[in-house]
This record gives structure tokens, C-alpha cells and sequence, in this order.
């Protein structure tokens, strides 16, 4: 025996095959005068409803102290604690026993961008920061050495707080 | 050579070097409009960058597939692979030939130093060729490019481009007999096939879009599956066969395809314009009928292209808005509504053109009156899904 289907005859108004094509020839006339959504990026890098937040992690800044020496002091936690291995420390100590970075490079291709450097830095020197413009011509760049994580100026990133998990 | 054929040579040349640089411009907007307008209709902005509005964009592009590589697979036909391009290009772009798209210009007499003298006995039609088999000829040649589509295909060595040639042969041929069928009622009521002729015919009676809406509806449509549009843009079909036939061709082979589209999307739109709403005539007035000056020739070309861009906007408002239709569906809407519904119109139109010039009444009001009630016939039986519908449905109906 034959699978019978049960047909529903619907009112000719939901059926009707040109009214349902003027309809929605109309809704794309109409979607024409709508405002954009398109954000122009080089020009326009954040718009009314959106903005990069606060909490992204982005390629690295060393902070400094008031001498404009980095504030790092050699612990060797983030090398540590990188999941990616990215961090390559080698501590140095001066004459009054201060310890200080002879090396520290980040190796942003490795880098995966977690962001355990920042949260297990006593000093609060290493920071992932709120940034994404990263382009470079040669894959050497991609290494940051010290001096240049010094060098930036970008905002850090405020991570994400359990016990403030809205950001609020 | 005698000033006469000078002056021929002269109007010619001139003809087909502004037609063929305007139109290969306006094929180069018409992809630019393309893109904007599926940019607006999805609350997008599209190309912006290069040029003012992002009119340079197709220049661009042109210039990448100028310097991008020419891939040749390594099992493709290789004299068919090259050819099918130039199959596709080359008729679309001859076709508007017989295409008039201005009140004709003034003569001239003048005589250059060196050159001579250079005659043009009165008017020059504002039209490459005025072919006396005018709609014929572009019906020939548009057909040709049902070759290239299927050359393509053929010669890729690729399931995908294969099918899409093959269903773009099926679909061309189905689509051509409907498309042919529906313009004898325009041959009818203008008694010629000659483009211009249609045009002094519609501005002598009324545009005929008034009088045989039926056939405009039936020509639109098949016109659509003629260039392969949206709905009807079967043989490409992104999603189920990788753009179909032109899967294997790159560079400038493939821009070739692409150029050939558009060119046969701006001819279909100028001979629905051409057909059905007057060509280059302006509505409301008959001071486009004087005798031939430049100001009538720039304002019926304008009133040309406005008609034109018209079709071109309704191409990819529809294109941006309706769904692509199943293959069955297609074949059943070619063979079995749009032939059958073509070959009645035509009866019925001969019917009351001869019959009122037996019985000696007007034409107009009896053809109008007749095009309401086809009309109405039509688009109540589209409406309810008459005439074109599921089997379920039908089956319940």
C-alpha cells in the first residue's frame, strides 16, 4: 500500500504565487534604502554598535617603569607557564642584585594568545594588548624583542575577572 | 571612390567604433551596477574603493584578469577549451547590431583637405546595421551562444562543467521556441521584423506592451532563461555545480564568460525595450518624429538608455530576490506552459487582427480590450498555481 500524504489546502492569500513573488521583490526594493551595516575599516575601526573589547588579547606590550626600564624582573614564570613555548627568557643580574631580562623575545606566531604571561606576571610588566594590526614583510619581524615590546603604546588588556564575570 | 560611398565608410566606421566603445562600457557598469545593487539589497555598501562610488572597480578586475594565470587543465580539448570563450563573447556582442537606439541623425556634406568630399544623402539611421531580417538575425545569433556554453562544458573534461552544459543546452533550446514564439504577435501588429520598423509601428499605434502584455510577460521570462539568469541560472548553479561550466576556465578565458553574460543581459534588456515599450520613441510626445536633427538623437538615446537601465535594474532586482528553480520545474514551465500559452496568444491575436479588418472596426480598442482579459487570464492562472505548481499540489487540486 501507497504512503498517502495528506495534502492542507490552505486560503488562496498564503498560497498565492505572484503575491508572494511581488512581496518579496519588494522586501529586497526596500532593503535599498536601509541604512548600511558595512563598517569601512581603514577609515572607520569602530562603530556605534561595535567596538573591540576591552578583554581582547592581542600581541604583547612590556610595561616600563619611571626610568623607562621594562618592568620585568627576570622570575621566569611567563616562560613557565606559556602553553605555547613562545617565550624566550634569559635572566640577568646586576651588581646591586637586581635581576633584569639580558633576553626576552615573544614569538608571536607561536604565541596563542591565552594570556597566562599577563595573569601570572607578579610585576605586571608583560600585558597581552587590545590590538590587531600586525602586518609585517618579513616572518623575522614576528619576533618581538624586547625593546620592542617596550615600545608599544596600545592599551592592555583588562583579561577577563571571575569574580566580575559581566565586566561590569 | 565616389563621395557617396566615402560618406558611407565614413557613418559606419564611426557607428561601430562609438557603438562598440559604449556598449563594452556599459557592459563594464553593468557589472558594477550588479555588484552594488545585490550590495544594497543585502544592507551592504559593495566596491567603493577604486574610483569615484567604486566605478572603476570593473577596470580593475579587468586589468587582474589580464595579469592573472591562464590555467589549461591538464585532460581539456584544447582547441575547444579556447574556443568556447570566444563562442559565448562574440554573438552577444554582435547582436546588438540591429539594434536601433536613436532617432537617426542629419546628412552631411563636407569636403577635408586631402580626403575629398564626403556625402550622406538623407538621414543616418542611428543603428549599426539595419538588417531587413532584424529580430531574425539576433534570434540566429544569440542562439549561437548555446555553443560556447556547451563547448565549454564539453571540452573541460569536468562532471560539473559537463552537466552545466548540458542543462544549459537543454534549457537555451526549450526557452528559444517560447522566446521566438512570443515576438510573431509583435510581427503581427507591426508587419515587419525589422527593428526600426517595429519602432515606427509602435509610434505610430501605441507602445506594445499596452496591446500584448501577454507576449511581454512570455518574452521577459524567456529572456531571463535565455541569459541564464536568476531563476533560471541552471547551467551555473554555485551551490550544486560549482558555477557549472566555467569551473575550469581562469584569467581572461573566464572574464570572456562573464563579459559575454552581461553583454547578453544589456542586448535582452535594449529588445525588450526596443519590442515592447517603443524603442527610442518618447512617451507623450510626437516631436521625436520630426525630421532628423542632434537634439532629437541625444534625447532618444537617452530615452533608450533610460529604458535599458530599466531592464538592467529589473534583471538584478530579480536576480537578488527569487530562488532558483528545480530543473523539472523549468522544463515544465518552458514545454508546458509558456509553449502552449505562446502558440494560443499567437492564434488568438491573428484571429482579431483579422477579423477586424473583415468586420472594419478598430483595432486598438479591440486589442486592448482583448490584452485585459488575457492578462488578467494569466497572471490569475500564475496566481493560484494553475499553471505552474508541485505535483503534490496539483495532485490535491
Amino acid at each position: 500500500m501507497a504512503i498517502t500524504v495528506k495534502t492542507v489546502r490552505r486560503p488562496e492569500g498564503e498560497v498565492s504565487y505572484l503575491r508572494a513573488t511581488l512581496k518579496g521583490m519588494v522586501v529586497t526594493l526596500s532593503h535599498v534604502f536601509r541604512p548600511k551595516v558595512t563598517m569601512e575599516y581603514p577609515e572607520q575601526k569602530s562603530t556605534d554598535d561595535w567596538t573591540l573589547s576591552p578583554r581582547w588579547r592581542g600581541t604583547h606590550r612590556m610595561l616600563t617603569d619611571e626610568q623607562g626600564r621594562a618592568k620585568c624582573v627576570a622570575c621566569g614564570l611567563c616562560p613557565q607557564i606559556c602553553p605555547a613555548n613562545c617565550i624566550k627568557l634569559v635572566p640577568g643580574e646586576d651588581e646591586e642584585g637586581h635581576r633584569y631580562p639580558l633576553i626576552y623575545e615573544i614569538d608571536e606566531f607561536r604565541c596563542i594568545f591565552c594570556g597566562y604571561c599577563q595573569e601570572v606576571c607578579p610585576e605586571e610588566a608583560i600585558h597581552v594588548g587590545v590590538h590587531y594590526e600586525n602586518a609585517e614583510y618579513e616572518r623575522s619581524r614576528f619576533v618581538y624583542d624586547l625593546e620592542r615590546l617596550c615600545a608599544q603604546t596600545h592599551p592592555v588588556s583588562t583579561l577577563w575577572d571571575p569574580s566580575d564575570p559581566q565586566g561590569e | 571612390m565616389t563621395p557617396d560611398i566615402k560618406g558611407f565608410l565614413l557613418a559606419a566606421t564611426v557607428k561601430i567604433v562609438v557603438v562598440f566603445s559604449v556598449w563594452m562600457i556599459a557592459i563594464m557598469l553593468a557589472t558594477w551596477l550588479e555588484r552594488r545593487g545585490s550590495a544594497f539589497m543585502q544592507d551592504r555598501l559593495g566596491p567603493n574603493r577604486v574610483g569615484p562610488a567604486g566605478l572603476l572597480q570593473p577596470v580593475a578586475d579587468g586589468l587582474k584578469n589580464f595579469l592573472k594565470e591562464e590555467t589549461w587543465p591538464k585532460w581539456v580539448d584544447q582547441p575547444l577549451f579556447l574556443l568556447a570563450p570566444l563562442m559565448s563573447f562574440i554573438p552577444s556582442l554582435i547582436t546588438f547590431a540591429v539594434i536601433p537606439f536613436a532617432a537617426p541623425l542629419p546628412g552631411f556634406d563636407f569636403t577635408l583637405p586631402l580626403l575629398g568630399r564626403f556625402t550622406y544623402q538623407g538621414p543616418i539611421p542611428m543603428v549599426v546595421a539595419d538588417l531587413p531580417i532584424g529580430l531574425l538575425f539576433i534570434l540566429a545569433i544569440s542562439s549561437l551562444a548555446v555553443y560556447g556554453i556547451v563547448l565549454a562544458g564539453w571540452s573541460s573534461a569536468s562532471k560539473y562543467s559537463m552537466l552545466g552544459g548540458i542543462r544549459s543546452s537543454a534549457q537555451m533550446i526549450s526557452y528559444e521556441i517560447a522566446l521566438g514564439l512570443s515576438v510573431i504577435t509583435v510581427f503581427i501588429l507591426s508587419g515587419n521584423v525589422t527593428l526600426s520598423e517595429v519602432v515606427a509601428a509602435q509610434q505610430r499605434t501605441v507602445w506594445f506592451v499596452l496591446a500584448l502584455t501577454v507576449a511581454f510577460v512570455l518574452f521577459l521570462v524567456s529572456a531571463f532563461a535565455e541569459t541564464n539568469r536568476l531563476p533560471f541560472d541552471l547551467p551555473e548553479a554555485e551551490a550544486e555545480l560549482v558555477t557549472g561550466y566555467h569551473t575550469e576556465y581562469s584569467a581572461m578565458k573566464f572574464s570572456m564568460f562573464y563579459v559575454a553574460e552581461y553583454a547578453a543581459i544589456l542586448t535582452m534588456s535594449a529588445l525588450i525595450a526596443t519590442l515592447f515599450f517603443g524603442g527610442w520613441d518618447i512617451p507623450f510626445t510626437r516631436w521625436d518624429e520630426g525630421p532628423p536633427s542632434v537634439a532629437r538623437c541625444a534625447a532618444t538615446l537617452l530615452a533608450f538608455g533610460t529604458k535599458t537601465g530599466f531592464f538592467l535594474l529589473f534583471y538584478i532586482w530579480v536576480r537578488w530576490t527569487l530562488p532558483r528553480f528545480r530543473f523539472d520545474q523549468l522544463m515544465e514551465l518552458g514545454w508546458k506552459v509558456m509553449l502552449p500559452v505562446a502558440l494560443g496568444y499567437i492564434t488568438v491575436i491573428g484571429l482579431v487582427v483579422w477579423g477586424a479588418e473583415r468586420v472594419g472596426v478598430a483595432l486598438a480598442p479591440v486589442l486592448i480590450g482583448l490584452n485585459l482579459v488575457a492578462t488578467a487570464g494569466l497572471l490569475w492562472g500564475l496566481d493560484r498555481g494553475r499553471l505552474l505548481a508541485g505535483a503534490r499540489a496539483r495532485r490535491a487540486a
